[in-house]
Parts: structure tokens; sequence; C-alpha cells
């Protein structure tokens, strides 16, 4: 009897898989992503990472949060000296949860920030930036830049009197560097004088230019995380990386020109 | 050798439901225009009936039936061809046969006007894209004269909170300031001193440092709507920045602070009785007061910007305005 019942349910549940991995399977044959996803999600690594190593995770994620907040916030923002501040008021005072989202993307912002420079710590503190990984260090500090320069972007689209005045501040101290930077600030201005163009071109860069960047940064990032592994902390005895984890199978993934680091303090380096 | 894409068996069946269903999808769409009621419900119906049966069609794997294997078609080679044919990679070659790891000059010509073609469009659509994006910010950038009214506004040796809006056209944006004093005659030509509220530190702008007598602001009508408003005001203990703390005296010179030179200044010209603003320029520092002072004057430089002293080696170039 419950021999019967377990077969009987083990046939539902069997038919059920087939109904999950059905569409799975034909996806999987025409564009593997499914395999791209796994290899993605399932890659190994060192048995003592903790949780510092979802620092990263966390900015990423906070910058998803910026990217969808701010698509909804630019469907009621006016970018135009006569109107932006109203335009702020309205999604603040007047729509519904506009006060929601348009905080969450206010603070969110520094969230980013400070989320970049808890990651950046870890990163320095763990030697996460050392051999093989130096790129990816030079490819976050770039990231870290154009974060700064998202925000300083973002920062005069509320056009309220400190908005203004910041940005005005921010672009003569970008006039004062040397040679370049008064060619700089007209171009930040849009003109000899900030104007109407000023909001336009920050709010362009803002929404278009920096975030298109920050995504393909992101992209690249990535990339060399899953290629190189993730970095085992400074009192690990095992080797960094992925597959390097297990030492004594050959590397077979066909990564070749990177030369396996041993473990770290194993004794014959002191 | 593994087998093609095209050499497995498909797996359904190619079936002609999906055509049909198209056609109902169309026959819809026309009906809807030609004849809603009665078209239109026939198209339906026919898109209904072979959606069934395409979907009834491309799940009968999944459901467990039986599915025929519908072999791919092959084009029949006849015996004396396939005899003769010779694989393209036997075949005698037009060109001589490159050692292995050398090109053919096609190759290599393909590769470099794939390269060079691709540059060209690249750059056909690029340089102006790029051009719009940079040089509005550089090319017809100048300041407008500004129409302040009569003279007689100004009171001799009175100091004047003066705003205008420089581009009546962009509104409250273009809102600018000035502090403007009549020094009465100079070699029989009214002088003026007129001072930019422009911090010469970062571009904040700088208040005066004594009374500002709001209760006798006075608006004058601009000829193109510039909203002119003069307030007296007495700047006894100069000027002050609000954000950093620079500080100067009446004529504009710094006494404290971060800023590297004095205020801008601006260019007048008297005509018909009226005050007229010009160009601002920079200035290092004015030697003596009012009609007697004698200023450094300097081409307009950004706030910040050194315009004498070793440090002006920094800033050789500004942009043309």
């Amino acid at each position: 009897m419950a021999v019967a019942t377990r077969n009987r349910k083990s046939a539902r549940r069997q038919k059920v898989e087939a109904a999950i991995n059905y569409p799975l399977d034909w996806l999987e044959e025409r564009s593997g992503l499914v395999g791209a996803t796994k290899y993605f999600l399932f890659r190994k690594v060192p048995g003592d990472t903790n949780w510092f190593h979802t620092l990263g995770s966390a900015t990423l994620t906070a910058f998803l949060v910026q990217a969808v907040t701010g698509v909804i916030l630019a469907m009621y923002y006016k970018p135009d000296p006569n109107s932006a501040y109203q335009s702020i008021q309205h999604i603040t005072n007047d729509l519904t949860l506009g006060w929601l989202v348009r905080g969450m993307h206010k603070w969110g912002a520094s969230v980013f920030i400070i989320l970049m420079f808890f990651h950046m710590a870890r990163v320095f503190l763990f030697g996460a930036y050392k051999y093989p990984r130096e790129l990816n260090w030079i490819i976050g500090v770039t990231l870290l830049a154009v974060g700064m320069l998202e925000g300083f972007t973002g920062y005069l689209l509320p056009w309220d009197q400190t908005a203004y005045w910041a940005t005005v501040v921010g672009i003569n101290l970008n006039g004062t560097a040397p040679f370049l930077g008064p060619f700089l600030a007209d171009f930040l201005k849009g003109g000899a004088e900030i104007g109407q163009n000023t909001l336009t071109i920050f709010y362009s860069m803002h929404m278009l230019l920096i975030p298109g960047l920050i995504f393909a940064l992101i992209g690249l990032h990535l990339y060399l995380v899953i290629r190189l592994g993730v970095t085992s902390p400074p009192w690990s005895r095992e080797a960094a990386g992925s597959d390097w984890a297990e030492r004594d199978e050959p590397t077979t993934n066909g990564r070749s020109g990177l030369t396996r680091p041993g473990p770290r303090g194993n004794g014959e380096n002191g | 050798m593994e087998p093609q894409h095209g050499d497995r068996p498909h797996l359904p069946g190619p079936s002609v439901y999906p055509i049909g269903f198209a056609a109902g999808i169309a026959c819809i769409l026309v009906g809807l225009i030609v004849n809603p009621r009665i078209v239109a419900p026939i198209g339906a119906a026919i898109a209904v009936v072979f959606g069934f049966l395409w979907a009834r069609a491309a799940t009968t794997e999944f459901r467990g039936e039986t599915v025929e294997p519908v072999e791919p078609e092959r084009r029949e080679v006849s015996p004396t061809a396939e005899a003769g044919a010779v694989p393209a990679q036997h075949a005698e070659a037009a060109m001589p046969e490159p050692a292995p790891g050398d090109r053919f000059p096609r190759s290599k010509f393909l590769e470099g006007a794939t390269l060079g073609l691709g540059g060209v469009i690249g750059g056909l659509v690029t340089v102006p894209a790029i051009g719009f994006m940079v040089l509005p910010a550089y090319i017809d950038q100048g300041y407008p004269q500004v129409d302040l009214g009569p003279l007689d506004n100004f009171t001799e040796g009175q100091w004047f909170v003066t705003s205008f809006f420089m581009h009546p056209e962009q509104g409250e944006v273009s809102h600018r300031t000035a502090y403007i004093r009549n020094n009465g005659l100079l070699d029989g030509e009214p002088s003026f001193t007129i001072i930019s509220n422009r911090c010469a530190h970062l571009g904040c702008p700088v208040q005066p440092n004594g009374p500002v007598q709001d209760n006798q602001k006075k608006d004058v009508d601009g000829p193109k709507g510039q909203r002119i408003a003069l307030t007296p005001m007495i700047p006894a203990g100069g000027f002050g920045c609000p954000c950093h703390g620079g500080q100067y005296d009446p004529e504009g010179n710094v006494t404290s602070g971060p800023p590297v030179r004095g205020l801008d200044r601006y260019e007048y010209a008297i005509e018909n009785g009226r005050l007229k603003l010009g160009k601002p320029y920079s200035v290092t520092q004015v030697d003596g007061v009012g009609k007697n002072a004698r200023i450094h004057k300097y081409k307009l430089t950004g706030p910040g910007q050194h315009v004498d002293g070793w440090e002006q080696i920094l800033y050789p170039l500004q942009p043309p305005h």
C-alpha cells in the first residue's frame, strides 16, 4: 500500500519534472543558456570563503536597484531648467509611492558608493588584487571613478539650490585641472556659462552614458571573476581560485598561459 | 566526423499547422477591416483549430506518444557524379597551396577590406556624433550686451546689487548678479565699478558684508525682458563667499581665504544715457579706489585658475569665448 502510494507520487513527480525540463531542454539545445547559467552559478569556490566575499554581489545589487529605480524616475522627471524642480516635487509629494522610489534612488546612491569602498577594502585586505587578478583591480578602480561620476551628475538633477551650487563648485573644481581643465569645465557646462544645456547634458550622462559604461565594466569585472575564480582568505591553506582548488587534478579547462598558484602558507616559503 | 545539424532527424516532424494558424490570424486582421461580424470570426475559428492542432503536434513527444522521426530530405546524387566528385579540399588548387600557417593573399585582402571599410564607416558615423557632443560648448559662445537701464537709476557713490537675466529666453537659469557703483565723472565720462559676484575660488556667489536695503529694491524693465532689479547696499566689509570663506575688499581684492585672485569685473558701455553691460574679464588685483582704480586686467578665466604667478603655466589655453 505504502509502496504503491510512493510509486504513484513518483510517477506524478516524474511527470512534473518532465514538464519543467521540456522547455529548459528546448532552450538549452538552441542556445546553451541553461548550461551557461549553471556554469556561472555553480562554480567551485574555496571552502573557507566567508561573508566578506558577498560585498561584491551586494554592490552589484545596489547598482541594479539604482538602475531599476532610475528608469522608473525617468518616466516622471522633466530635465528642463524651468520644470525639473517642480517635477521632483510632483514625484515626491503627489504621485503614489513616488516618495519611496525617489528615496530608494537617493539613499541607494550612497549605499552603492559605500559598498564599493567596503568591497574594495575586502579585496585589498585579503590580497585579492595580486597576480593574476591585477587587471580586475584596475577595472574595479575604474568602476569606482565612474560610479563617483554617476553620483556627481545625479546630484544636479533635483535642481534645487544645493544641487545647483554644488555642481557649480564641482564643475569649477574640474576647471582647475591643469591644461585641459578649462575645456573640461566648458564641456560639462555645455558652454561658457551654466545654462539650460548643463542640466540636459548631466541628465544624459547620468542615465545613458555612464550607466552603459558601468554595465560594460561590470560585465568585464564578472568575466574575470569567473575566469580567475574567487580568492580564499589570507588565513586559508587552500589554493586560491576555483579550479585550482583541487591541486592534484591537472587543469583541463584549456585555460592556457596561467600558472597555478600554490596554497598560501604551505611552510615552504616560510 | 560529427554529423552536421541538418543531418539529424527533425523531432517533431514539420507540419502545416503553423501555416494554417498564420492564415487564420491574417484572416482575423483582414476581417476586422472588411467585415468584423462574419469574416473575422471565421478567421478566429481557423486560428483556434489550427492552433490546437499545432499545439497537439508539438507536444506529442512530451505527452509520451510515439513519434515517427522524419528523415531530413537529401538530394539524390547519381552514382557517376558521386564517383567523379572530388572534395573541395582535394581539388586542384587554382593557386599554389600555401604551407601550413601561411595565408592566401585573398584572405589577407578580405581581412584588410573588412577592417578598412569598417573603420571608414565607423568613422563616418562616430566623428560627426562626437563633434556634435563636444563642439557646441566651445563654438558661438559669448556674452551678450545687457541693457541695465538709464544711468539715473544708479545714484552716484551708491552700491547696487544688480540682478538680471543674461539670456531672458533661457529663464531663471541665466540669472546673474553684479555689484555696481557709479563713481561719478572721470574726464567728463561716467565711470562705473562693476564687480561680478562669482567667487574667484570655485564660483559660489559672493555676498556683500553689509546691509542690503531690500525695502528699496527697484525693478527696471529691460528692453528684452532681462528683469533687472537694483537693490541699494553698503558693502562696508567688502564681499564674502558663503561656501569656503573667501573674503574680498569693496574693490574685489582678496583679503583672506582660498581665492587665487580678485573678483572678476564686467566691461561696460554707455549708449544714449543707458548703462550697457559687456563681457566679463578677470582681475588679479586693483590698486586705488573707485574711478582712480588701476585694474590688473586679464582675459576671462574660470574660478580657481591662476592668471599670474608661476601657476599660470598650468592654464596656457582657454576655450574661445
